[in-house]
């Protein structure tokens, strides 16, 4: 993150603490997710109302199950029936050789301008940046992202990127940068928006959007979204190139609406989007509009590593939806940019180490209180909080070695001071002499333990442990049975 | 070795072995049993609860239906097909009415800028519709291409009562969808719309602002009750 | 959410897992448990050998120090017995987490057949005891935080409402947010107190908001955490452990 252009307000996970602390002095950046995360939890909770919530959910973790099972044939046989169809597939190992493939698709047609769909995948690559630096203008179309963009920032949510802003922000963001007149009606403001965003629309060269679900069966490319720039994006320039992880691939259409539907209810608590945009092909002999070229390009950057493991497995079900940050407890106060990477919240904690490294990312997996409110949410039931813990004890080097970075966390004082506990709860008689020590010094007990105590009074031990009380209930329980 | 000899090598070779793929149970998606009356007035409620006006016609009379509306929404020029049945009806319609016609069966490259800044409307027929999520589906043809669903500010769709399914999947299996898809399948709820500006709706961000459903009936009694 | 539990009838013996911060910091919730055990004529086992079931270890990764916790717990329930915990955090790790912990090792079958004897406090009572409450104490309104292990882990978000419910002249009263984390999170209230604190002060403003002057937990944790911050500030609401405000209202 850190090593994107100048000019853009950059964050990094490496200060995780420091921007969480901003944020959390910043009343308007509180109140503005606050707000939003309340509404949005309270959207998705009516919208799954007249449903089996719990059967959708299971049917939506066991097709995205079915497809990582198969995923290495369900590739194959979507560039297959693709390259059939005429999309034209590219694979790229990182983030680096698919943005080498976009420019270079770019290049080929003569294209300077470039007009984006929202996709998370072209933010983890950094396309903008890169694509910029080979002097070629990358315009984000989603409003939330062009708003973000204008401003020079990054998304702080998957879904809603500019959710950290309000109207007033955004006036004055779209006065500075395009000469809007100032106003609070946002109708107003986003009537402006569209009348800047189709002129780029018309003419840009290349469209680059990401994709949603891409279906091995019939090599078709699902887009869900509301706006339509994403219709736009990948109708009007006559490229369109499509960026995704490898990880997106489902088996069969038949897979489409069960995640579909839960993609749009847990995101925004929609019961369906505007649009739902299936291209199957570039623009046919006899059709008048549509891009006359369509691009697949597949990225693994780091998700086949995460491939190899059953239980980290569980991270590349993800849909994308972003209901684990709207119900984070600890998201919904620090924001999306405290974390520092492009994935944000309990989804971000556990897929950002593998791709970044446990190393940049050492803050994220512990930066839960592990109130599963993530996992209850998660449409397709990834086990959050379990992989966090996974994540912790890679960090701390008592996991499988096979995150990189595994260990980073592994300090001396820590291991001694957990060595200490585990001698102690395992010699029972050392523990209660030490529980019932603290007892009878508890008046000596710190009043200040470092954090804790700077928003909190200091526990204190008590008189007399569990232990002893029950030993002296149980003798005076015989006591009264003897006589 | 390519990308993506190396990708897929990787994914081969898993170190935990390979997985086995469970079987899926799609019930919860399917089998509603709406009745024709259940299906439009779920249609027309979801559809209507993200901005969608439904009005609804007899077959015989739609194209009063259209004229109507075209007045009251001030079209001046309406973007429509020249072969689908609807279109051809339309076109025979508004022969003598204000609305000045354009022909979309052109090349996108030749008049873009026309349909970007000078069409108020595009008229379209539909395939279908999704009565769970008040949905429509199209399939745009070279008849009734992609951008016209989408570029001008009002679109108005076509919709026969009677090709109203329960859900999305019960339209993907029953239409064969997986056994040949179009280049563009689409489905479409509601005009184009936004909450990026501080969770505020707003219309029109993109797409069209307005999107009027013109339901056609073969008997006049469910429109009526679909009223209700 | 926990799959639905099939519960046993009711045993003439349990034992009592008190949990390490019941045994260090508020021990009379554990004689309060007992007691309430007690009273419906179930004898209370407590190995005197008991000390942590390891889930500070569990949860900050360090796996081997909290198997050999938890190993030691393993062999103090040797009868039939339920196993009866006072807290749905340490609840959670030994009924869901000791057989991730053991999978794969020689303790996996009693680990797991431990696992399937524990029962949360609150659970066992209303599920098993099918307790009849008599309340005697003055009416009062109580507002309740359900921790977070105890909601989702063990999938218990209703048995200490339905508790005090049962209690008669106890007004419910509902805090805002009532589903959300009380930024206690074990080791997390260490590593990131900033977060934690703006979560617990956001918990404390919403239950003090109801008007209740007490608020009933069955955790211990939330219990040092929200009370904690009530006594820093000054406040007038106070935590009591649920095992004690029903023995105390009861007795």
């Amino acid at each position: 993150m850190s090593e994107q252009t100048a000019g853009v307000q950059t964050y990094t996970p490496r200060e995780f603490h420091r921007q969480a602390h901003d944020a959390l002095g910043n009343p308007q950046i509180r109140a503005n997710f606050r707000k939003a995360m309340d509404g949005l939890m309270a959207k998705r909770l009516d919208s799954f109302d007249d449903w089996d919530l719990d059967a959708l959910r299971e049917l939506g973790a066991n097709i995205r199950l079915r497809a990582l099972a198969r995923l290495p044939d369900l590739l194959e046989k979507l560039e297959a029936n693709c390259e059939a169809n005429g999309i034209k597939v590219h694979w790229a190992e990182d983030g680096e050789q698919a943005c080498r493939i976009i420019r270079g698709i770019c290049e080929n047609h003569g294209a300077t301008s470039v007009i984006k769909g929202k996709s998370m995948v072209s933010e983890e690559m950094h396309l903008n940046a890169h694509l910029e630096e080979a002097g070629i203008e990358a315009l984000e179309s989603d409003l939330g992202e062009y708003l973000v963009q204008l401003n020079q920032q990054t998304p702080s949510h998957i879904i809603m990127p500019a959710i950290h802003l309000n109207t007033d922000e955004i006036s004055e963001i779209m006065h500075d940068k395009t000469g809007t007149e100032r106003t609070r009606d946002v109708d107003a403001m986003t009537a402006a928006a569209r009348q800047q965003l189709r002129e780029r629309f018309m003419a840009a060269g290349v469209g680059v959007s990401g994709v949603n679900f891409a279906v091995a069966e019939t090599g078709t490319l699902c887009l869900v979204e509301n706006e339509g720039n994403g219709r736009m994006t990948t109708t009007v320039p006559p490229v369109h190139v499509a960026v995704t992880g490898i990880e997106k691939v489902v088996e069969h259409l038949r897979d489409v609406p069960p995640l579909y539907s839960l993609l749009t209810r847990s995101a925004t608590g929609q019961h369906v989007t505007t649009y739902f945009n299936m291209i199957s092909s570039p623009r046919k002999e006899g059709e008048h509009d549509g891009p006359k070229e369509v691009h697949l390009v597949l990225v693994d950057s780091g998700r086949s590593s995460i491939y190899q493991d059953n239980e980290l497995l569980d991270t590349l079900r993800c849909i994308r939806c972003g209901a684990c940050m709207n119900h984070c407890p600890v998201y919904t106060r620090v924001g999306g940019h405290a974390y520092g990477t492009t994935y944000p919240g309990p989804i971000g904690s556990i897929l950002s180490p593998h791709l970044m490294g446990l190393e940049e990312t050492r803050d994220l997996p512990t930066a839960s209180s592990l109130c599963g409110a993530c996992g209850e949410v998660c449409p397709v039931k990834i086990p959050i909080p379990d992989l966090l813990v996974r994540l912790r004890r890679e960090s701390v080097g008592e996991g499988r070695g096979n995150v990189a970075g595994a260990g980073i966390k592994r300090t001396r004082k820590e291991v001694a001071a957990w060595k200490g506990f585990q001698w102690l709860a395992t010699h029972p008689a050392a523990w209660r002499a030490g529980t019932s020590v603290a007892g009878r010094l508890r008046a000596l007990t710190p009043a200040r333990l470092g954090a804790w105590t700077q928003h909190r009074s200091a526990p204190r031990p008590a008189t007399t442990t569990l232990h002893a009380l029950v030993k002296q209930h149980q003798a005076a329980k015989t006591d009264k049975e003897e006589r | 070795m390519s990308a993506r000899d190396a990708i897929l090598k990787r994914l081969r070779e898993r170190a935990d072995g390979a997985l086995s793929a469970p079987d899926s149970d799609f019930a919860v998606v399917t089998g509603r049993g709406w009745s024709r009356e259940e299906r439009l007035v779920r249609f027309e409620r979801w559809i209507g609860s993200v901005h969608g006006e439904v009005v609804h016609a007899a077959e015989e009379d739609w194209t009063d239906v259209l004229a109507k509306v075209l007045v009251d929404k001030g079209v001046r020029r309406l973007a429509l097909g020249k072969q689908h049945p609807v279109a051809v009806e339309a076109r025979r319609a508004l022969v003598n009415a204000e609305v000045e016609l354009v022909d979309v069966d052109r090349d996108i490259e030749q008049w873009q800028r026309e349909q970007f800044d000078d069409v108020d409307a595009g008229l379209t027929s539909t395939r279908g519709a999704i009565a769970e999520t008040g949905s429509l589906w199209l399939w745009p043809t070279p008849d009734e291409p992609r951008l016209i669903s989408l570029v001008p500010p009002l679109h108005i769709a076509v919709l026969d009562g009677r090709t109203l399914e329960d859900t999305f999947f019960d339209v993907i299996e029953k239409h064969g969808w997986a056994s040949g898809m179009p280049t563009n399948a689409l489905l479409i709820s509601g005009p184009s719309k936004t909450a990026d500006i501080e969770q505020t709706l707003a219309y029109g961000v993109h797409g069209p602002r307005e999107l009027v459903v013109i339901v056609r009936h073969a008997d006049d009694v469910i429109g009526s009750s679909a009223r209700q | 959410m926990t799959a639905v539990k099939l519960y046993p009838p009711r045993p003439d013996k349990v034992y009592l897992f008190g949990t390490c911060l019941i045994d260090l910091l508020y021990p009379e919730a554990g004689m309060d448990a007992i007691r309430l055990l007690e009273r419906e004529g179930i004898e209370v086992l407590f190995p005197q050998d008991q000390t942590c079931c390891g889930q500070p270890a569990y949860t900050s990764g360090y796996h081997h120090e909290a198997r050999a916790v938890a190993a030691a717990q393993l062999d103090l329930f040797p009868g039939p017995w339920p196993i009866i915990v006072p807290s749905g955090s340490c609840g959670g790790m030994m009924r869901k987490h000791y057989p991730q912990l053991f999978a794969g090792t020689d303790l996996e079958e009693q680990a797991c057949e431990v696992a399937g004897r524990i029962f949360e406090l609150t659970e066992f009572l209303v599920h098993v005891c099918h307790l009849d409450l008599e309340d005697r104490g003055e009416p009062e309104k109580v507002a309740m935080h359900t921790s977070c292990s105890a909601r989702r882990e063990m999938g218990l978000a209703d048995t200490g409402p339905a508790l005090l419910a049962a209690l008669g002249r106890v007004e419910l009263v509902e805090q805002a947010r009532a589903s959300e984390c009380c930024g206690f999170g074990g080791t997390f209230a260490v590593r990131h107190p900033e977060v934690s604190a703006a979560m617990v002060e956001d918990k404390a403003r919403a239950i003090e908001a109801t008007g209740a002057r007490r608020f009933i937990t069955s955790d211990c944790g939330c219990m040092m955490n929200i009370g904690g911050r009530f006594e820093q500030q000054g406040k007038a609401v106070k935590g009591e452990h649920i095992a004690s405000y029903l023995w105390r209202r009861t007795s």
